[in-house]
């Protein structure tokens, strides 16, 4: 007699099956979500209306009547909305963010490396640099740059003097500001060359095969690009004329101003960022076997080429993770701004805008989306740089 | 034979040395001090050019710095005049009397002088169970943990907020402040933060994909924003959330946002630890038919979480460090007890400022980089099995 053996499987008790269970909890942790969502939204309905606070985002389009004291877009109190606040926080974080993060990549790398130094001082002063930098909070660093070092430079009427009328004080970094003078061919130029470039990296640089590789493409690019507005330069009569700063009743005026809470914030952030990508840079280096470099060394290329052309392609791949999670910190650190007073998103408009509404969940809520939609930016752009730089495989 | 030979020769040459002479000594640049110094500092042009370089940054910065902070440092007084400049002290250091005047501030903050020793209790009880959780090979530290976690939670609540009952006098969080903020955000962080980010992690290698999502979207959520937005947001926002009878005093508040921030990331260090786990131990333990629960608490958790000590250790050095930026939304720590410090006028000299942030730069440098001594230490002990 053989038994059969495709009868049906156990009954299980409704309460012990697995997907049952599941389905239960997830519609518990739905109910319990739902509910705490409700009742946050209850009780801020019923305290906003008490503390008499508008909602909406009416105020956007309100005067805001306060100053900010570095704007790169025009702004003026009295006539500027909170949307344009908003804009000029805005791209202060974004000038810091992109400044840090490119100078933070060159100290980083130049630290990284020099961690992997033949020479023994050089290798231990950037791992005491590293050490050091990491251990402290950045916050710390930042009150003491601007606090202890920027802010006991000298007052406007005893200002360091360098020579080209630049001005060093504790308000500041002044200098003459540039401005180009029957200059508008030029910038015809430049779009045409940009134009002339696109063209041939997108139409003509596919189809011809000598160009796939190597240096040729990069040259005719940059010619390309450079060529048009310089012959433009030379063609039309441009020249620059510099506004110089002066010294007025109780500062200075004109030229350009580098507010030293900039200096300090710009400081700060490349120099602790730079000790987190330098770690990278050397996990990178390392993770490149020493066969590799051997054998560069055995064809003859000297340390510096071996580096550029040999190791640093294949380090790439495993620093480009970690880097981009550096730049990602950088940006979110450019928020301790509103601890040293510069005017950057969170100083203007969680701060100062927030304090004049009093409408917290809009005003932070915005902040965070911009946040938000900037580590997202990023981290599209690093995993579209690294996916081109990955190993192809066959 | 041999001393034949010998003898033979002897007798015909002149001279003939009959023992082998000892081995020369390598020429003076190949041995020694000489050669190491070749090799790691003059191995090339630019070696040299660098060391060069290197030797003279650090003339220019060790010397003026140690005798900034050492040997024209003012150790003693009593006001601003000890420190200022006279006729007879043309150059004046740190000053150290500021930070002993002020010492007791930094501590404990405004924390009323009377019940202090609440204070140096807490510390104890911290440091006795941190080293208890830390030293691996301690006894009983499945205990230890619970004293951690549970146990040390409670006491250290009822010690420093007070509890009339039983004769202690209620302290306002208000009046906290000091080294002592900084350990409590610090220790609260990471005592909530942990299991918290388990839960978290658990959640988002789940099979339910309604738990998977609200783990996914507050984990990236919160890892996109700034620890100084999720502060703000839960110092302005979550009093708006709850009914005004039950709103959060401003130390719980901090606690609140620097608690779920350290969540998110506690989340990832520990999926990691999950990710190393092979799908064989979880196989094992069903075959075993140990339940969902069991098969974490006794199989997965204590393999996952060992390999991940160091990246915990890691996150509690960063949230160590973020504790500063509570000082943003007005709790008194360590950092802005030393801000408050270094304005005073009674102690107002040029040299203050600096001598504030050089004491609170040592502070945080030795406390994070013991912590980043031990993580190290760690992972060196558990590559060691690997390396069998």
């Amino acid at each position: 007699m053989t038994q059969r053996l495709d009868h049906a499987p156990p009954k299980v008790p409704l309460l012990h099956d697995p997907r049952f269970r599941g389905i239960v909890y997830q519609v518990a942790l739905c109910i319990i979500i739902g509910f705490l969502a409700y009742a946050a939204v209850d009780n801020a309905a019923t305290n906003l209306e008490r503390a008499r606070i508008a909602t909406g985002f009416d105020f956007w389009n309100h005067t805001a009547g306060f100053e900010i004291s570095q704007t790169l877009i025009f702004y003026a109190a009295d006539v500027s909305t909170y949307g344009r606040a908003f804009l000029v926080g805005l791209l202060n974080t974004l000038l810091v963010a992109i400044l840090g993060v490119i100078l933070a990549t060159i100290l980083g790398f130049i630290i990284g490396i020099s961690r992997l130094s033949p020479n023994f001082l050089v290798s231990r002063l950037a791992g005491g640099y590293v050490e050091l930098i990491r251990n402290i909070p950045l916050l710390l660093q930042l009150l003491f740059w601007y606090n202890a070092v920027l802010k006991t430079l000298p007052n406007i009427r005893e200002s360091v003097t360098l020579p080209g009328s630049i001005f060093l004080n504790n308000r500041g970094l002044f200098f003459p500001r540039p401005d180009v003078v029957g200059g508008g061919a030029t910038g015809y130029a430049l779009l045409a060359g940009l134009l002339a470039a696109a063209v041939f990296l997108v139409i003509v640089r596919p189809r011809v095969p000598r160009l796939s590789g190597g240096g040729t493409a990069t040259a005719v690019t940059a010619a390309l690009v450079l060529l048009p507005p310089l012959v433009a330069v030379v063609v039309s009569d441009v020249h620059f004329v510099f506004e110089r700063p002066e010294f007025g009743r109780f500062s200075l005026r004109g030229g350009v101003e580098i507010l030293p809470e900039f200096v300090a914030l710009l400081a700060g952030l490349v120099i602790y960022t730079a000790s987190f990508i330098a770690e990278a840079v050397r996990a990178g280096l390392s993770s490149v076997p020493k066969g590799q470099t051997e054998a560069a060394l055995a064809l003859g290329l000297r340390r510096g080429a071996t580096l550029r052309l040999v190791i640093m392609p294949q380090a790439m791949r495993v620093i480009i993770p970690p880097l981009t999670n550096q730049y990602l910190n950088l940006t979110k650190n450019s928020s301790l701004a509103v601890a040293i007073g510069y005017p950057d998103l969170v100083q203007v408009f969680t701060g100062t805008v927030l304090n004049n509404t009093g409408q917290a969940i809009e005003v932070v809520t915005i902040t965070m989306a911009v946040y938000l939609a900037l580590s997202l930016a990023t981290s599209l752009l690093m995993n579209w740089y690294n996916a081109r730089r990955a190993l192809v495989e066959r | 034979m041999m001393q034949d030979a010998a003898d033979a020769r002897s007798s015909s040459v002149a001279y003939v040395r009959t023992a082998p002479s000892a081995p020369m000594e390598p020429p003076m640049a190949e041995r020694g001090i000489v050669r190491w110094v070749r090799e790691n500092l003059f191995s090339s042009v630019l070696s040299s050019v660098l060391t060069v370089l290197v030797i003279a940054l650090l003339i220019w910065v060790v010397p003026p710095l140690l005798k900034f902070l050492v040997f024209d440092a003012v150790w003693s007084g009593t006001d601003r005049e000890a420190c200022l400049v006279t006729p007879d002290r043309p150059e004046v250091g740190a000053c150290w009397a500021f930070i002993r005047a002020w010492f007791p501030f930094f501590v404990y903050g405004p924390y009323p002088v009377d019940e202090r020793w609440r204070v140096d209790v807490f510390f104890a009880l911290l440091a006795f169970g941190i080293a208890w959780l830390l030293w691996l090979d301690a006894p009983r530290r499945d205990l230890g943990a619970a004293f951690f976690f549970i146990a040390l939670p409670i006491i250290s609540f009822v010690l420093l907020s007070g509890f009339p009952m039983i004769g202690l006098e209620t302290v306002d969080t208000a009046l906290w402040g000091g080294v002592l903020v900084t350990l409590v955000v610090a220790s609260v962080g990471i005592v909530v933060s942990l299991p918290i980010g388990i839960l978290l992690a658990l959640g988002r290698r789940a099979e339910m994909p309604a738990v998977r999502l609200f783990s996914v979207i507050f984990i990236e959520f919160v890892r996109g924003v700034p620890l100084i937005t999720m502060l703000f947001m839960a110092s302005v926002m979550l009093p708006l959330f709850v009914p005004p009878a039950f709103s959060p005093d401003k130390l719980l508040r901090a606690l609140v946002g620097i608690t779920l921030f350290s969540s998110a990331y506690m989340a990832e260090v520990v999926r990691a630890g999950l990710q190393s786990i092979p799908k064989g131990q979880y196989e094992a333990a069903q075959a075993l038919g140990l339940g969902y629960w069991r098969m974490l608490g006794l199989i997965i958790l204590p393999q996952a979480l060992k390999v991940t000590i160091p990246n915990i250790v890691n996150n509690t050095i960063a949230l160590f460090k973020d504790t500063t930026l509570v000082f943003i939304v007005g709790i008194f720590d360590f950092l802005r007890t030393i801000e408050i410090a270094r304005v005073d006028p009674r102690w107002a000299t040029p040299v203050t400022s600096f001598t504030g942030y050089a004491f609170a730069a040592l502070c945080y440098f030795v406390a994070c980089y013991s912590m980043s001594r031990y993580a190290r230490g760690i992972e060196h002990r558990l590559g060691a099995a690997e390396r069998r």
